[in-house]
Formats: structure tokens, sequence, C-alpha cells
């Protein structure tokens, strides 16, 4: 008999997590399906790390309302979860006469939104608040911040997996059926059971409709490159800083956004592409994201750029369309107890939580009402950042863990002891990819060629693995093909 | 927080560290301190198993470890004490200096200080290759740490880009090893590595070399499936029409080295961008008193007894700090001319000989290496083999630096 859940999950991006950990308030045996190695592997983790204010979204969408609620609750909820949430504001910056009336736009819809403090601020304004950019008039939005999507996903699956839920990475829905109470998973391990089944699956998530029979959607990649500059850049911007966006409908132009680790983000471009998973980055767009962004900042050098990579928006809509689409999250009228949630793309990543709670509303409908979990914790402790402490700080905890005196990521400054509790998560995730996402090392601007040994070093004390288990992302991305007998 | 008080601190036990602490402690410095982060003194030089080293100190070719078992056995002899796994997370222009231990974390403040960081390599990230993200694209000295000191194999099939000598170097390891390697690809016209490498590690091996080519694109999801090369015009841009295709799993680079002077910027003290090492007097001391840097953090060096040499001399410039001996005024600057890429010492005084290391811009034949005060020519040096590769090194006596007020060093054709 295959385990059976009542609600179960399809995507391990911030999303799903989001949902996994939200129905683990109630009394729902929860579990959810992610086929790559970690959870937010896809978009939830190739984006700008920025919870919107709401000023972008149409007034009176689906999406407006759940980025203005999510945007609420991500200060609280990035606390709880321990996860670095900065509110560093943002401005929308006018360079030519003609975009200032965007400004105005934006402003009247952020306003019908419920978006708070907005402004339009002047030239000397603009000075004052960001020393280093151009720019005639903006709308400055104080509220806008950034946070770390990857420890956002991670600690919301950790969170849920705390509570009950079970996460099964590497596990790759491959037919759903119905059966006469819900569904039957068939998965590259195994078979599971659900009453009800959630899709968010991002990118793929047509497919998985279609799985269940459920036709008509259809998901548009659109690709979005991005470069990473040094840390030593990073007090060249106070907070965000946009352009007014393209007049194509693909995204908010390419803009500056620092990450909570202390870097400068560019991006990202948007071109629509045919695979949702080629996230290969291009030098035209390499070259025009750098141009780009060095008229906004000219004091950035393409020797600054450590890391270039990029993520991709699974859009409802086509190249040519003159209006954005809403977000769906819909429970299928041909298949009940199938919900799909389809399109969501930007704000996603600050809709999540809102998403999650309308999420659990609609499974609540469904089975007539949920009872509480009495039991629910909503705290993740926050991990340690060695760097980001005191000298005194720092003593304290080696004299408590020597391990905390080795460092281990010299340009992160990333102790041993940190990488040991990464390779030890609770997901069990255990590439490389999974470490430095919860580390942070091999980030930094060396991109592990140092640490690199070291951190397998400490996985093979940790956990013996074969050597064709020390992969990068997952099988298939094995890092190494053969070692020789007799070396230590 | 353990304090601590020397007389002179090393920063990094490598063969520039090594040197330093034992010029320093052999020129009187009594209480000499070297921290090592790694957890063997010797640095990346015991990762580097092939030999070639010690031929301008010792006269006989060594390898790397060998080559640093000779300092290592030194600084035992001489009682230099050592911290190993002991990363330095803060230098302050007040010469204290913050540890990161096992044992705790330190504050160890010094009368003097010897930046001996060393280097790292540029990486994919840094040199803007298109394409995608996948396994099995390393840098040269990574890939070198994993086969020779953890017996890893790292691919089967591989293409190198960057024709530096640890690129040229991991091609015939590699080989050796069992892989095979498909291409050397260098974007400049010429090989940026020692000729001698050229000759030994890709010639004997029949291993092509494509000069004036790049890697224009990464292909593979999950491990690299092949990468694309182009050859690229004078202003390195990729040709089109000129790509090929190459299957492979591994992508090795070697793209150049950058001195690791994280620490050095945090103090306050002036860089050179031309090297991105400290901006330093004929002492090796830096911008701020009693701080002296030597080899890779410096100015990335080409053979590994230069760095030695260079390190005696930091070490003995800190010993004399630290017994607080007087210092002569420096006031000697020395600029590249044309053809020049750097050269160093940036200040001298007129007090002592001094040896000047410097770069070309650009491999020549039959060219006159001339110094001059501005009007005046000191010295002229005929050169019939010119490149970056090689460090170049010149000796100025202390008469011909009387009088003068700056040093020009240039490049002219002989003809």
């Amino acid at each position: 008999m295959e385990t059976r859940f009542d609600a179960a999950v399809i995507g391990g991006g911030v999303v799903g997590c989001a949902i996994a950990r939200e129905l683990t308030k109630y009394k729902l045996k929860t579990g959810l399906f992610e086929k790559e190695c970690d959870v937010a592997v896809g978009t939830s983790g190739r984006n700008s790390g920025v919870s919107h204010a709401g000023f972008y979204v149409p007034a009176g969408t689906f999406k407006a309302k759940l980025n203005i609620v999510g945007h609420e609750l991500m200060p609280s909820l990035c606390k709880e979860l321990g996860v670095p949430y900065i509110a560093v504001g943002k401005i929308v910056t006018a360079k030519e006469e003609d975009e200032r009336e965007y400004l105005y736009k934006l402003k009247e819809t952020g306003e019908k939104n419920g978006c708070k403090k907005l402004r339009i601020i002047d030239q000397k304004e603009i000075k004052r608040l960001e020393p280093n950019i151009n720019g005639i008039e903006a709308l400055h939005s104080p509220t806008t911040a950034i946070l770390d999507p990857f420890l956002l996903t991670i600690s919301l699956a950790e969170n849920a997996l705390r509570n009950g839920a079970c996460i099964h990475l590497n596990t790759e829905v491959k037919r759903i059926e119905q059966s006469s109470d819900g569904f039957t998973l068939e998965t590259n391990n195994g078979k599971y059971a659900a009453g009800i089944l959630i899709n968010s699956a991002g990118l793929y998530a047509d497919k998985i409709a279609a799985m269940a029979g459920i036709t008509g959607y259809e998901i548009h990649p659109c690709r979005g490159e991005y470069h990473l500059l040094d840390k030593n850049k990073r007090n060249l911007i106070n907070g965000a800083v946009y352009p007014v966006p393209p007049k194509e409908l693909g995204g908010l132009g390419i803009h500056l956004t620092p990450t909570t680790d202390g870097n400068i983000m560019l991006g990202p471009s948007a071109e629509y592409i045919p695979e949702p998973d080629d996230t290969a980055n291009t030098s035209e767009v390499m070259d025009k994201l750098f141009k780009e962004s060095y008229e906004f900042l000219p004091k950035i050098t393409r020797k600054d750029i450590i890391k270039s990579f990029s993520g991709i928006r699974p859009k409802l809509i086509t190249p040519g369309s003159k209006s954005p689409a809403d977000f769906i999250i819909e429970e299928s009228r041909k298949i009940p107890g199938f919900i799909n949630l389809i399109g969501i793309e930007s704000p996603g990543l600050t809709g999540a939580p809102a998403i999650a709670k309308k999420v659990a509303e609609m499974i609540s409908k469904i089975r007539g009402g949920l009872v509480e979990n009495p039991s629910f914790d909503p705290t993740e402790k926050p991990k340690i950042r060695f760097a980001e402490l005191s000298n005194r700080e720092k003593s304290e905890l080696i004299k408590k863990d020597p391990d905390y005196g080795i460092v281990v990521c010299r340009c992160q400054s990333v102790t041993k002891k940190e990488v040991i509790d990464a390779l030890n998560n609770p997901l069990c995730a255990r590439s490389i990819y999974s470490v430095s996402k919860r580390c942070r090392a091999t980030l930094g601007r060396c991109q592990g060629g140092f640490c690199l040994p070291k951190i397998i070093e400490n996985l093979e004390e940790q956990h013996h693995p074969q050597t064709s288990d020390i992969n990068y992302a997952g099988k298939g991305s094995e890092l190494f093909t053969g070692k020789k007998e007799g070396i230590e | 927080m353990i304090r601590k008080t020397v007389d002179v601190a090393v920063v990094g036990g490598g063969p520039a560290g090594l040197s330093a602490a034992l010029s320093a402690k052999k020129n009187g410095a009594a209480n000499v301190l070297i921290i090592e982060r790694g957890e063997n003194l010797g640095g990346i030089l015991n990762q580097c198993i092939h030999e070639g080293f010690g031929l301008e100190s010792f006269g006989v070719a060594l390898s790397g470890p060998e080559y640093m078992q000779r300092f290592i056995d030194d600084v035992e002899k001489h009682r230099i004490p050592y911290m190993l796994d002991s990363m330095v997370l803060e230098v302050s222009a007040d010469k204290k200096i913050i540890v990161s231990s096992k044992e705790g974390l330190f504050e160890i403040t010094s009368k003097s200080i010897i930046l001996c960081m060393g280097c790292r390599e540029r990486t994919r990230g840094q040199i803007l290759t298109p394409g995608t993200r996948p396994a099995g694209v390393y840098t040269a000295g990574a890939a070198q740490n994993f086969i020779n000191l953890k017996g890893y194999r790292i691919g089967e099939k591989a293409v190198i880009l960057g024709s530096g000598d640890i690129g040229l170097i991991m091609a015939r390891r590699l080989t050796l090893e069992g892989s095979k390697v498909l291409a050397v690809a260098e974007i400049l016209p010429y090989s940026s590595g020692l000729p001698r490498n050229m000759a030994q590690c890709l010639d004997d091996y029949g291993i092509p070399l494509y000069l004036s080519h790049t890697v224009t694109e990464i292909h593979g999801k999950k491990r690299v499936e092949a990468v694309t090369l182009a050859q690229v015009d004078e202003r390195f841009k990729p040709i089109a029409g000129t790509e090929k295709k190459i299957e492979c799993d591994t992508l090795l680079l070697s793209v150049g080295l950058v001195p690791e002077n994280e620490l050095t910027r945090k103090a306050g003290i002036l860089i050179d961008e031309q090297t991105a090492g400290a901006v330093v007097d004929e002492d090796l001391q830096t911008s701020i008193p009693g701080i002296f840097a030597c080899g890779n953090v410096l100015h990335v060096h080409d053979v590994v007894d230069y760095v030695s040499l260079e390190a005696e001399r930091a070490g003995r410039s800190a010993a004399e700090y630290a017994q607080g001996k007087e210092k002569k005024p420096q006031t000697i600057k020395t600029t590249p001319g044309e053809g020049i890429r750097y050269v160093l010492p940036h200040q001298l005084s007129a007090d002592s000989d001094v040896k000047l290391s410097m770069r070309v811009m650009a491999p020549a034949r039959n060219v006159k290496l001339i110094l001059s005060d501005g009007d005046r020519v000191i010295k002229t040096l005929m050169k019939t083999r010119v490149n970056p590769a090689e460090m170049i090194q010149v000796t100025l006596k202390k008469n011909e630096l009387a009088g003068c007020k700056k040093i020009i060093v240039m490049l002219q054709n002989a003809k």
C-alpha cells in the first residue's frame, strides 16, 4: 500500500514550500514532491530576491491582492523562519522627460492597490538617497525589501518538515491518475496517493495539469539573465534601483538590486525561449546587461562581475501580448480536488505567503473545514553567519565549538561548522548546490576555487559518499569520473 | 579574544611567507610568527607535484613539496612558531591582526607585518563565458588539488582555456592520468605560459594549442557536454563562422591569477591597479609604515624562486622596522613607459643597489630595455626575446641612481 497524503504539493519552489508549510498548521498529512536535488532550484532561486510593494501589478487583479498581502506578511514570516529580510527601499528612476509620466501612473496604481508610503522625489532627493545614481525624478518606495529567496524557500521546506510534512526531493511526478478517493501519483521513486493535489510546478505546471487531463494552460518560458557583482561594490547603492520599464511586457527593466548577502545583482533581461530549463547566459545579453547597468551606475566595471546566471519566468502571455496575465489559482472544474497554480511569475516570491493562505482556504472549502495542528511550531533558528558577527560573538562561538574557528570559504568567511551544518540539513540535500545556498560557501569572488576541495573533504567526513554520488546539483552533475584507491 | 604581541607577523605560510619569516628571524627579529590558513605550511606548492622548482635558488629541479620542505625544515630549525588552520580576518592600520582558529579568536599586535597571502585564479564568471552552468568547469588550480591531493579523476575529455603555466601543467597532468586533452585555447596570439612549459607539457604530448581562440559557449545541462571554440579578432571579439563545437565533459580554466588583496584594501593600503598589489618602496614597505608585502600578493610571479628572493628582502625590512632602524627617504619614483606593463618597486632611495622587477606588454624580439630618469639614459639592456610570461629583473647600482628623481623603463626596437 502506497503512502497516502491528505494533500500533496507538486513543486518545491517558494510557493510550493509555502503551501506545504501552511498546510502543516492543520491536521493534514502533507507531502511535497520536487524533481530536483533540492528546493529553490528553479525560478524561486533565480530572481531579484525582492519583496515588492505592489505598484507594478494592475489594480483589481488577483496578482495585486496577493502581492500586497504577501508583502505585509513577509517581514514576520522571515523573522519566524530566521531568513534575512532588509527593507532597503527602492527607487524607480526616470532618466528622460517622457518617462516622468510613468512614475505618476505607477504611484496611482500602487495607491489603488494599497501600497504604503509611495512618493515622487526630485533629483536632489535622488542624490540624497542614492548618490551614485543619475535620474531626473523617481518614485520612492521605502517598504520595498530584499530577502534571501533560497533561504526563504529552504526554511519554509524545513519548517514544513519539522511540522510533519514529507518532503520528497529527486522525485519527479511521471503520471497522475484519478482514484475513487483522490489521486495516484507515479514517480521515479514509487507510487503515492493523495486526496488533494496542488500543482505548483512553475515552469512545468501546464505539463502537470495535462497529466491529469486538464488542458488549456500554456506556459511560455521567458528568460532573464543576471550578473552578480563583487561584494566590494555593495556600497555603490543603498536600496534597489529600477528604471522605468521597457514598453514591451517582458519584465521590470534591467535594475540594480542589492542582495542580503552583500552583493549587487544587475538584471534581468527578458527573452522568450523555447525550453523551460535553458538557463544559459548569452554573450549578447551579458553585454547588454552590463551596458544598461553602467548607464545607471558608471562606477561599475566588467571586472566587478563575479558570476552570471539566469532564471526563467513561467509566463502565461506570449511575446506579442498587449496586456499582462493574472495569476491563475483555481480548483479544476473538471477534476475536483486538483488545484492549479499557473503563471506564478513575479510577484510570486512576494505573493507566496498569501498564495499559501489562499490555497489553505480552498482546501478547507473542499474538505469542509480544517482542524488546527496544536503542535505547529512556526519558527526556525536563523542560520549562524560567522562573517557577520562581532569579534566577541565570534570568540564565544569558537569556545562553544572549535569548528567555528576554521574558515573554509575564505571569500565569504564561512566556517567549517557552518559547512557541516549545511551538509547535515534536515532535507538531506547533499549536493554542492545545497551546501552553498545554505551557508554561502563557494558563492564569493573565487567561486569555490579554494573551498570546493575542502567542502568535499567535509562531505566525505560526514556522509562517506560514493564518488559517483558527489555532484554539483543532483544526478547527472557528478563532479568526478573516478577516484584512485589508497590516496588519503 | 586571546591577545598576543610579536615583533614580525607573517600573514601566509606559503613560499613568500616562509622565506620572509626566515629572513626576518635571520635579520634579528626575536619574535616572528607565521599565520597559515591551510592545515600545513607550504601553500599552493603542496599541490604542485611536478618538478622545476628551485633551479634559480638551489640549482636543482625540485617538486613543489620538495622545494617547500627545505623552507619548512629551516623554519623548524629556527624554531619559528606558526599557527595552522588559522585565517586572518582583518589587518588594521595600527598593526593589529584578527585571526580565527580552533583555539579561539586572536588579536595579535605586531611591530611589523608582512603580507604573503598569494593569489587566486580568475574564474569563468570573471571572464564572462556564455552558456550553461553545468558541473565539470574547474579552474586549473582546483583541478590540480583534486587530482594531486585527493586522487580524484575530474573528467575524461577536457578542453583547457588559457595557456597560463597552470593550464599547461594541467594539460600534461590530465594526459598522464589517462584523460584526453582535446585542445588548449588561448585568446592572445601568443602563449601566456613559460616556453619550457609549452614544450614539455603540450608539444611532448601532441596536445593542440589554438592561439587567438576562446570558448564562446559552454553546453550541457548537468555536466559539461561540449564547448564551442571560436577564433577572435585583434580586439578579442569572436569571429563569426569560425566556431567549432568540441564534445567534452570538462573545461579547465587557466585564465589568469589575481593577487588576494582583500585584507590589504580593508587596511587602507594603496593598491597599484596594474599589478593589483600594494604600492611598495624598495624595502617592500606598503603605504602603511611597518606593513610589507611580497610574493604573489604583491605581483604575480612566474618562478617561485623569485618569490622566495623577494620575500627575503621583505623579511629583512620588516625585521629592521621592528628593531626601530632609521629608514632612508625614498623619493625616486619608478614608472612603466612604452611597452612595459609595470615596474616594481614604486619608490626607491639612492642608498643601495636595487633590483627592479617588471613585465612587458607583449612578446617581442630584438629590443632594447631602456632605463632613464626622463632626460638621461641610465642603463640599456639588449634583449633578443621578451615575453609577458617572463618577469624581467634588472639591478640598478647605487651610483647609477645618484641624482635621479624618477626612473622610467621602456622598450624600444633595437634597430
